[in-house]
């Protein structure tokens, strides 16, 4: 295994940081750059921004805020929201984006994905993942904040982007976003004993226990907003607590 | 912090903005060129960053006359460094979507990163993450190379599913190991430097190696 990823989300309404539960009723944070910053003197491994509201706008307005993080952040950085073309990936690589993570224009358009990965390389080609149980062992994939849903088995949709050459996803548990009562370790197991590609786990990270859980489970990453946004603990603690517990981390 | 003039590659793949802040960051005064037309005369030292595949990544350098630049320039002993993608099209064949020939510079080929750890397990394919750079057994030191600030055993950051084993145990400069699988970290042959690790997303000890370069 790779060194278990700490990742601070930085879910973006407008200019403002902004925290929800199962992605609604918003809250604004604060003044995103400030929060990139201090995660990335934290220690963070790598940012994720996601522009919130863009699928509903049909366009992803981080440029300016990548832009100016860039200048001051020198770890990965993944963009996701509202990504519909090669014309909008490009855009955002231009401001600074390392990645970018696509899920509704994906499912839109399997195609996306291919020419995202051929033009790219399949490491800039982030399939975001919107996860809803759906029965026992099963999820269905939503888009738009987890307001729309697809018909698609989250597993199958997986295995099935990867193919077409998504070379990383961000899988988020819907049900257990911004509750603070854990990762959904089954729906994470279920994708990696898949796919062999790296996922990142999001979704209700609060346990500290979870890091071990989230790494025991074939995670890659875990993607990290509320604890972190709320200040009820900092990457640098996560990662010694993480150290304490035998995971291999970036210190 | 003293200019340093550095020239920077755009073969028109990927993105290379953050390899120009990484260095702006560093105090270097940059020139980004894309294609080997605009440049008159050779510069102090030259980047050739790289995300993408290889194929491509070649026949873009072809296109823009950067193939017989780089190779000009890497006769003239200054500092070159390659990184990603950048890095492996310094070897004389890269595997990637079949065989392609690259620049040659240094001897070896670029092969797809092992599917499985050492116990026989699968792991992740791409290599995506942070992992320490050791010093491999026949480099005595990383003293006067770009790797002069990293303390051995520093992780940095690593995206790829394919990477350079240079023919000659003397050419390599840092090893990293995934799941006990030996991968190429960084390269050296002469003044020409290769990363196959990403200096300017692995935080302040990447930043130190492209100031280590800029002191070159």
């Amino acid at each position: 295994m790779a060194r278990l990823r700490i990742i601070p989300r930085l879910d973006i309404k407008g200019p403002n940081l902004i925290k929800g539960i199962r992605l609604e009723g918003l809250r604004v944070v604060g003044d995103p750059h400030e929060f990139a910053l201090r995660y990335y003197e934290q220690g963070a491994d790598e940012l994720v921004f996601m522009d919130i509201v863009a699928s509903l706008y049909q366009r992803n307005n981080l440029t300016d805020i990548i832009a100016r993080a860039a200048n001051r952040v020198f770890i990965p950085i993944t963009v996701g929201g509202g990504i519909r073309s090669i014309e909008d990936v490009n855009t955002l690589l231009r401001s600074g984006a390392d990645k970018v993570a696509i899920n509704t224009a994906a499912i839109a358009r399997p195609g996306l994905i291919t020419e995202v990965s051929k033009r790219y390389g399949a490491q800039c080609m982030v399939l975001s993942v919107e996860a809803k149980a759906c029965g026992s062992g099963q999820w269905e994939a939503y888009t738009d904040n987890g307001r729309e849903h697809t018909g698609l088995d989250v597993v199958d949709w997986i295995q099935k982007a990867v193919e077409l050459g998504a070379g990383e996803v961000l899988l988020t548990a819907v049900d257990k976003e911004g509750t603070r009562k854990g990762l959904d370790l089954a729906l994470l197991q279920a994708v990696t004993a898949r796919v062999d590609v790296p996922v990142i786990v999001s979704g209700g990270f609060g346990p500290v226990g979870d890091l071990a859980g989230a790494a025991d489970s074939g995670a890659s990453g875990v993607a990290i907003a509320d604890a972190l946004h709320w200040q009820r603990t900092t990457v640098s603690a996560l990662k010694q607590e993480a150290q304490a517990m035998g995971l291999e981390v970036r210190l | 912090m003293s200019t340093r003039d550095v020239t920077v590659i755009d073969y028109g793949i990927g993105n290379l903005l953050n390899v120009v802040r990484a260095l702006q960051h560093n105090g270097a005064s940059v020139t980004v060129v894309d294609r080997a037309g605009q440049v008159n005369h050779l510069p102090e030292r030259l980047v050739l960053p790289g995300v993408g595949a290889f194929a491509d990544g070649m026949s873009e350098l072809r296109e823009r006359g950067f193939d017989d630049l780089v190779r000009r320039f890497a006769d003239t002993g200054r500092p070159f460094l390659g990184i990603c993608v950048g890095a492996q099209m310094l070897f004389d064949v890269g595997e990637e979507f079949g065989e392609h020939a690259g620049l040659g510079l240094i001897a070896g080929r670029v092969r797809p990163v092992a599917a499985q750890g050492v116990t026989g397990k699968r792991h992740c394919i791409p290599h995506i993450g942070w992992s320490r750079l050791e010093r491999p057994p026949a480099c005595e030191t990383w003293g006067n190379s770009i790797l002069a600030r990293m303390p051995a055993g520093e992780p940095v950051y690593f995206v790829h599913s394919f990477a350079p084993e240079p023919a000659r145990e003397a050419d390599r400069l840092a090893d990293t190991y995934y799941d006990g699988v030996r991968i190429c970290a960084a390269v050296r042959r002469d003044q020409i430097y290769g990363c196959q690790f990403h200096p300017e997303r692995s935080a302040e000890f990447g930043l130190g190696v492209l100031s280590a370069f800029l002191e070159l």
